[in-house]
């Protein structure tokens, strides 16, 4: 064995450094100080603004995006942290031609929302969902959705357009 | 909010980050992030340098000869409740994370660092109050402020904030081990010492040492565990902390406790091991009257405010409500 040798971690900031980002398929790279959230970089740098800034505390899910396929929410991730990592937002699940998600469609279909603020959150938790598969009824969709916080309580349109793509045979 | 400025740097071994957070005095480990970066950005915790760990290799669950579980540190929350071996043979740790939190917060927070969460105490959170866990020696706002919330099990004059892990209580009961390396080596801490009481220094809420990275969780063998439940009392059904919970796994031999396991959350400083109760429970009849003499017991040295002072009842009822549904549902 060799001399076990500890060199130390290359570190960035506190300025702003270029940050490799791949959002919904696309690399950016936008110069960011390392304390900028991933929900910030994307609305104010990447021009992103689907997702939503809620309580940015982690609290509402407003700004739930996926990051290697799985929800998180975007106020409490460092930009920074997600180099190498797929980022997927609302902006990114729509078809290319702009035909709509169908959990999109459902929202529209079951008049899913009222301002709407909260909604691009919804949906990605909402697809996020089914393929978890949480969505077996109700309750169990009402329990794995309760990270995300809808103030015009539009809960029950909600399941709604969640149950009719799930019946519809998945998203 | 914005955040102060701060510097980053991603490692990927355990020694790497344990020498990049101990040369930097204010430098911490960044795993899932959900309560450090929300604290960041609320001006109650000031890292000047963040070591992302979330490349370290210690996200496995395993079995261990025997029956146990080595959780690794970075294993997410979402993860560890979907193993079968937990789901089988510790139900009521795979309970106590999925009532925990909302699905997005548990993909990214990580079992190290859910033993390492903060309080939810409002005082400590808003930057501002006097708060001996913040600012020792500044006093605590909780005492006469509104603290419906707070903690009734061992509280000093200094903090009765409340513990707000669901999982942590599970762990409690279940005699874990949290292991951890740090710049001096490895060691390993039973978890009922790894949680420390506020008593004069509530700044202090684990043994840790600066730059002593937990890197493992292990659950030993516990056979009272396939028996086992976690109930959660809250002001909402979902995503919120707990009230009062219970952590509860029974063993019953001719109509007689022979074997018990109990531990409390969000009524204590700690998760709370209720031994108290354990010891009046074993070799009693499962009855309920049994069941509540033992909640009783357990309660006893509760010191309520008057805002809060319905967790005493609430507690009980609790413990008498799990031990009812373990013992009322065949082994």
């Amino acid at each position: 064995m060799g001399i076990d040798v500890v060199s130390p971690p290359l570190e960035r900031g506190p300025g702003a450094g270029t940050v490799t980002l791949t959002v919904n398929g696309r690399t950016h790279e936008p110069e960011l100080e390392p304390r900028v959230s991933l929900l910030d970089a994307l609305r104010e740098r990447l021009g992103l603004t689907g997702s939503k800034k809620g309580c940015d505390q982690g609290t509402c899910g407003a700004c739930t995006v996926w990051v290697d396929g799985r929800r998180v929410l975007a106020c409490l991730t460092l930009a920074v942290t997600c180099e190498g990592r797929e980022v997927t937002t609302i902006e990114g699940l729509a078809a290319d031609d702009g035909d709509l998600h169908p959990m999109q469609a459902a929202f529209v279909e079951q008049d899913a929302f009222q301002c709407g603020y909260c909604t691009p959150g919804q949906i990605m938790s909402a697809v996020a969902l089914l393929r978890e598969g949480h969505a077996g009824d109700d309750g169990e969709i009402r329990e794995w959705m309760s990270g995300n916080i809808c103030r015009c309580a539009a809960y029950p349109n909600i399941r709604a357009a969640i149950r009719e793509v799930r019946d519809a045979g998945g998203a | 909010m914005s955040v102060r400025p701060l510097s980053y740097a991603r490692v990927a071994d355990v020694d790497s980050a344990i020498a990049a957070v101990t040369r930097n005095r204010d430098g911490a480990f960044l795993a899932g992030g959900t309560t450090e970066v929300d604290l960041v950005r609320q001006d109650v915790l000031r890292p000047t340098l963040l070591v992302d760990i979330n490349d370290l290799p210690l996200n496995r669950v395993e079995d261990l000869p025997g029956g146990g579980l080595r959780i690794g540190a970075l294993a997410r929350m979402s993860d560890v409740a979907q193993v079968s071996a937990v789901r089988r043979r510790f139900p009521v740790i795979a309970q106590a994370l999925l009532l925990g939190a909302s699905a997005q917060l548990r993909n990214m927070a990580s079992m190290g660092g859910n033993m390492c969460q903060r309080v939810r105490c409002s005082y400590f959170r808003d930057a501002t109050s006097p708060c001996n866990k913040r600012d020792p020696g500044s006093g605590c706002a909780a005492l006469s402020g509104f603290n419906r919330g707070h903690a009734i099990l061992g509280t000093s004059d200094h903090c009765i904030a409340t513990h707000p892990s669901d999982v942590a209580v599970a762990l409690v009961a279940l005699d874990a081990v949290v292991h951890t390396r740090g710049p001096g080596g490895g060691r390993a801490i039973g978890i009922d010492d790894f949680f420390l009481l506020p008593g004069d220094t509530p700044e202090r809420e684990h043994p840790l040492e600066h730059g002593e990275l937990i890197t493992a969780i292990e659950v030993p063998a516990t056979p009272v565990a396939s028996h086992s439940v976690y109930l959660k009392f809250r002001d909402r059904e979902s995503y919120e902390f707990a009230l009062a919970s219970v952590a509860a796994a029974v063993r019953v031999e001719d109509g007689t406790i022979a074997e018990v396991r109990l531990a409390l959350g969000g009524v204590a400083t700690k998760p709370w091991r209720a031994r108290r109760a354990e010891a009046s429970l074993l070799g009693q009849p499962a009855t309920p009257a049994a069941f509540a003499s033992a909640a009783a017991a357990e309660l006893a040295p509760a010191s309520p405010r008057p805002l809060n002072e319905f967790k005493v009842e609430l507690a009980q009822r609790a413990i008498v409500r799990a031990l009812g549904t373990l013992t009322s549902r065949p082994n």
